[in-house]
């Protein structure tokens, strides 16, 4: 009994996997549940022969890895992190890709009335002052960052709020879960939330605002910090993230019928 | 309610057309929490055998400490072997970050304190039993372990297969020190957590219904082969 | 072999368990021949006597000598314990295994197994699981278990305790054989009759120490002690 199962086992412990040249890139939630991860990946095996192996975290644990030297760049949508990723030695530099926007999602009856506000700011005022229920990522990420600077431009301070204001600590689709779940407004990335697949009662109130706008940014880990990452492939990366090819599919994908992505790169 | 017989037929789909990321998924599912099994048995079996029948100071103590380690959380333990073979930690060298091997290195130390535990108690039991017979038949320490392993092999049996049940749903470390990459390290239990992010139920639960249709053909596999629960009489 | 290992020395020997004194203090020479009888009332001490001999119960103090080094002389001794133990195997399984310990060629074990399973009359249950024998048939299994790797010494711990008389008849049938080929043997009872039918000599125990020995058939025609001759005569003795 005990050689049968023993060679089963065996056989099973010894299956193998090949691989090609691969390129190790810490993103965020919001860059996987837009799906465009899926679009690009194939294309840019196809024509550099890298095979990208993506791991989707929130960015602050993105920022960590790249710290780490356990990835070999990074692609996150938080300005001031970027910059400090750079400047303290970190990062090599940070180019800019693409951006999309940031939508204002929540009941579909709007109990704060935010679909008639003109700005961004008018919107979050509006929420605080009804004490609509809001859940914040509250993660550090990007989009979390992204909607602490909207309170503060909007002259309210998010520590101060009650019990309407629910910090989850969580990446984006799970945060989409629990708003859906408690019927309650939440910001996220227009990818994200078109994509989604348990909208439930929630609708898209507010958009447009240029002030909602989120870069993407590109950013290899530095090789004199942390010889071993793969610098050549991270470098063939970018080229190709920055190429014609790139921009064709950036700019072309859709869902339902919807652009999200605009490319920004510069040569 | 409708989530759960969508799930249903998301798994009933995903099995009858033989889709390929799921049979990847799977594969590499049993090839981690197999792997893993069968690396902390042939360390907590005759571990936990030799605690039954050897004496030694702080024997107790030990007994206990492998007991309370049953509930190390395993995402803590995923978040250590993730700082260790960090590139910044002391096994960076490696390279083993982000493989099918740090995953198994990770359910290795969560299950092994399980296995030695169920193992030791069953020991024990048969230990007291069979005591004053394989004394007085002038066995050496090693000839008792073997024997009682053998003599055992029911109990043992049952703690592996409990190893392996906690292995196959274990999420929490494997998402960290793998990285849920896709045709690198997801297997169905990060797939299953990366679906439920994304919103998308149905497809998680069909995962999850995967999950435990091959985790009952892994346990009526292992009782089929070692012929247990057969018989009129139990 | 047998005569080697003799005489057996018990110098001030006892056992305490709880703070009680169990055994002792005994201080005994026992010779190397024929079945002698250890005859008590319950809790006189003489189970812990044979596990003391046998090394399976630690002194609390005194010693225990063989003629030949300890060692050696564990490896010729078996055992029989009031509650036989049966491994979790079968009934063949169990008669291999002491053969298997002491790494016999596998030819001479299964010539072994075959012999004995024909002496104890269990050859048509050899496969099945010796946890399901019957009481009597356990202390027979027992027996055979012990006596296949032909000791020099055979201890007997109440062997027909709780068997009927057919048992009874067949283990005495099989120790008086084994007594034939030159076994050593010292066994348990309080059973009178079994101790009239098979000793050679007797040793009386009486509140954990030695209280009369004496050679069969002379010590049950007349008893020296008052207390032994209150046991023959079916008292109750404290």
């Amino acid at each position: 009994m005990m050689m049968r199962l023993c060679a089963i086992l065996l056989a099973v412990v010894t299956a193998t996997s090949l691989t090609a040249e691969t390129v190790k890139l810490a993103v965020t939630t919001s860059f996987e549940n837009s799906g465009l991860a899926d679009v690009l990946l194939p294309h840019i095996e196809r024509d550099t022969g890298l095979a990208v192996q993506l791991l989707v975290v929130g960015t602050g644990q993105a920022i960590r890895l790249g710290q780490a030297g356990d990835v070999d760049a990074i692609f996150v949508h938080a300005r001031a992190a970027e910059e400090a990723f750079v400047a303290d030695g970190f990062g090599t530099h940070r180019r800019e890709i693409m951006y999309n926007d940031f939508v204002l999602v929540g009941p579909q009856n709007d109990p704060a009335a935010i679909a008639t506000a003109t700005t961004a700011s008018e919107a979050f005022q509006a929420i605080a002052q009804a004490k609509a229920p809001f859940v914040s990522r509250g993660d550090e990420s990007g989009t979390h960052k992204a909607e602490q600077s909207q309170w503060q431009s909007a002259g309210l301070e998010p520590a101060q709020f009650s019990a309407w204001y629910r910090e989850v600590g969580a990446g984006m689709g799970a945060s989409l879960n629990t708003a859906a779940g408690l019927d309650a407004y939440i910001l996220a990335d227009r990818a994200s939330w078109l994509n989604f697949g348990n909208q439930a009662n929630l609708a898209l109130l507010f958009s447009g605002d240029p002030a909602l706008f989120n870069q993407y940014a590109y950013l290899p880990v530095s090789a004199d910090l942390h010889p071993h990452v793969n610098a050549s492939g991270a470098e063939r990366l970018e080229n190709w993230l920055t190429s014609n090819a790139a921009r064709e599919l950036i700019d072309g994908y859709r869902i339902a019928g919807e652009a999200l992505f605009v490319f920004n790169a510069t040569p | 309610m409708f989530d759960i017989v969508e799930g249903l037929r998301a798994a009933f789909w995903l099995v009858v057309t033989g889709d390929s990321d799921l049979i990847a998924i799977s594969l590499r599912s049993l090839q981690v929490s197999l792997s893993a099994l069968v690396i902390a048995c042939c360390m907590a079996i005759p571990f936990g055998t030799f605690l039954a029948v050897y004496r030694f100071r702080h024997r107790r103590l030990l007994i206990a400490f492998i007991n309370a380690l049953m509930g190390l959380p395993p995402v803590v333990v995923g978040l250590i072997v993730y700082i260790l073979l960090s590139r910044s930690g002391p096994f960076g060298v490696l390279g083993l970050l982000f493989t099918p091997t740090a995953m198994i290195i990770a359910q290795v130390i969560i299950i092994t304190p399980l296995i030695a535990s169920i193992t030791h108690q069953a020991m024990r039991e048969l230990w007291a039993e069979y005591h004053d017979l394989l004394i007085s038949l002038n066995t050496s320490k090693w000839q008792r372990v073997k024997t009682l392993m053998w003599d055992g092999r029911r109990n043992l049996l049952t703690a592996a297969l409990a190893g392996f049940g906690r292995a196959i749903g274990e999420v929490g470390a494997i998402m960290i020190v793998g990285g849920n990459i896709d045709n690198a390290t997801r297997v169905l239990t990060t797939a299953i957590a990366l679906e439920t992010g994304k919103g998308d139920f149905a497809l998680a639960l069909g995962l999850g219904f995967v999950l435990i249709g091959i985790a009952v053909l892994v346990n009526l596999a292992i009782h089929w082969i070692s012929r247990t629960e057969r018989g009129r009489r139990w | 072999m047998v005569v080697e290992m003799f005489p057996l020395h018990l110098r001030d020997v006892s056992v305490r368990r709880h703070g009680k004194t169990i055994l002792g203090p005994v201080t005994h020479q026992i010779g190397g021949s024929g079945l002698t009888v250890v005859m008590g009332p319950n809790g006189s001490g003489k189970t812990t006597l044979l596990r003391a001999i046998h090394g399976v119960e630690r002194l609390s103090t005194g010693q225990i000598n063989w003629a030949i080094p300890a060692a050696q002389a564990r490896d010729l001794q078996a055992y029989v314990f009031q509650q036989p133990i049966m491994l979790r195997r079968s009934v063949a399984d169990n008669l291999r295994y002491p053969l298997m310990l002491a790494k016999r060629p596998t030819g001479e074990i299964d010539d072994l197994v075959t012999q004995w399973l024909a002496r104890i009359a269990l050859s048509d249950a050899k496969s099945m699981q010796a946890t399901r024998l019957s009481g009597g048939e356990r202390q027979k299994l027992a027996l055979a278990r012990a006596l296949i790797s032909d000791p020099a010494v055979l201890f007997l711990d109440e062997p027909c305790a709780n068997l009927d008389g057919r048992a009874t008849k067949e283990i005495e049938t099989l120790l008086t054989q084994t007594l034939d080929r030159g076994t050593r043997i010292m066994m348990a009872t309080h059973d009178i009759g079994q101790a009239r039918r098979l000793a050679t000599d007797v040793l009386f125990m009486l509140g954990g120490v030695v209280h009369e020995t004496g050679v069969a058939p002379d010590i049950f025609a007349t008893p020296q002690t008052a207390a032994l001759q209150a046991f023959l005569r079916g008292d109750i003795v404290e």
